[in-house]
């Protein structure tokens, strides 16, 4: 999809998507020429839609996880199904006592996927530890809906 | 005077959010991973009840055993069975940047379903919005199928099963997903009832275009455990009747054998009786309709 600035017609560009944990996402986008930005808002049915395709609207910043959908949006899936692997041989980043809190509170089906993106994300960074400001930062960065 | 607003083809800056892009990327995963894949093939009935997972698993085991490389990919999501018929029911997947390892059967058989994925008894169900889920259930199904063939790591395999639910919606999936899937293997039982819905699954198959591997009559008759004479079980002649009627050959009728579906729900297929001698004729006449397409 792509956003108008009908008055300048000139094309917006993305500026931000935002996910606020209630099923509804918000995406930003402003007028290159006015400086007027206007926010996509998708209440949690449209939300759904585009989730049930394995899509993310305002493009992807890390690829596709192996069974992401699945891994997302199977409910009640055995706790032990999946044995993520460290990705890459790397050293992994150490995670600080609050960030395990906040990692322990995901559920368990796609806990390991979801240590994997924040994992990727530090690694990529040269974050040596994760802590909860990283994984802020990440899930902004990221648009990592209810992660 | 209303001003024109240009169109989205008129506008040629970035689409962000490319969810076309997304999608494509998304086939082209599965392009990728079937690419060391020589034959997939659908296994399917119009039909519930038939034994279409039996068959399934008794074909991957028989193919096996004469040293084909086979994978099954559970494709009824909602009540899956083949895994654990054949055996593959316990133990954890291994998640690699490659893709998800499936679990092991015996003979090397590579097996995934959503039953390796859900704690015993529970049903399949998605985290979603309490209300209206028809409106998404098709399309998460679909992704489902796509990522247990795009993501999966299958390697090489000389045929790739896919056991699909009753009916033919998923069919029609997984011809979309699979270019060139080498068709479909029908699964009957010899009753008039089973001939007249497995009829509409094979008029459907027709019509998208896939190749009607051939037809199997399962539970065609019932093979006595202790003299191994066969005694019909159902009226009826299904299986003639849909060969005359879509031009593909019988391939097989495999009749009931008490102690092979035993065998089979307690996670081992038995590689002995009048089920198994039928399952590795179905083997070869399969192999014989690939090697000759």
């Amino acid at each position: 999809m792509k956003f108008l600035c009908v008055d300048c017609d000139r094309q917006m560009t993305f500026e931000e998507r935002q996910l606020p944990g209630d099923g509804t996402l918000a995406a930003a986008f402003r007028c290159p020429a006015c400086g007027r930005t206007v926010a996509m808002l998708t209440n949690p049915m449209e939300t759904q839609l585009v989730a049930s395709l394995g899509v993310r609207i305002g493009g992807r910043t890390v690829p596709e996880q192996p069974m992401e959908l699945v891994r997302t949006t199977l409910a009640g899936g055995r706790e032990d199904a999946f044995a993520d692997a460290e990705p890459g041989g790397s050293r992994p980043p150490q995670w600080d006592e609050a960030a395990q809190r906040r990692l322990g509170a995901v559920p368990s089906f796609v806990r390991g996927m979801v240590k994997r993106i924040y994992t990727d994300y530090a690694l990529e960074r040269g974050i040596n530890v994760i802590t909860t400001e990283v994984m802020d930062a990440a899930r902004s960065d990221l648009g990592l809906e209810g992660m | 005077m209303t001003k024109r607003i240009r169109t989205y083809r008129e506008l040629t800056g970035e689409d962000h959010s490319g969810l076309g892009a997304q999608v494509g990327a998304q086939h082209d995963r599965v392009r990728r991973r079937l690419a060391s894949v020589t034959h997939t093939v659908a296994v399917m009935s119009g039909k519930g009840g038939v034994g279409k997972s039996f068959v399934t698993a008794a074909l991957a085991t028989a193919l096996a055993r004469v040293g084909r490389r086979v994978g099954v990919l559970d494709a009824d999501f909602h009540g899956p069975t083949a895994a654990r018929m054949l055996g593959a029911r316990a133990g954890r997947l291994d998640v690699t940047d490659e893709g998800v390892v499936p679990a092991t059967a015996a003979g090397g058989v590579r097996v995934m379903s959503t039953d390796l994925l859900l704690p015993e008894g529970a049903p399949l169900a998605w985290h979603e919005p309490d209300h209206d889920h028809f409106v998404w259930r098709g399309a998460l199904e679909a992704g489902t199928l796509r990522e247990f063939l795009g993501d999966v790591r299958w390697d090489a395999l000389d045929l790739l099963l896919v056991d699909l639910p009753p009916g033919t919606d998923r069919l029609a999936a997984l011809a979309g997903l699979v270019t060139p899937l080498a068709g479909v293997l029908t699964v009957t039982i010899p009753s008039d009832a089973s001939l007249r819905a497995v009829q509409r699954a094979l008029a459907a198959a027709s019509g998208a275009g896939i190749r009607v591997l051939g037809i199997v009559e399962n539970m065609a008759g019932y093979a006595c455990g202790s003299c191994g004479t066969v005694a019909p079980l159902f009226a009826g002649r299904a299986a003639d009747a849909l060969a005359e009627a879509s031009g593909a050959p019988v391939l097989a009728r495999i009749p009931f054998d008490a102690p092979a579906q035993a065998s089979a729900d307690a996670g081992r297929i038995a590689d002995t009786g009048a089920a198994w001698d039928a399952c590795r004729l179905l083997a070869s006449a399969l192999l014989a309709r690939l090697d000759a397409a």
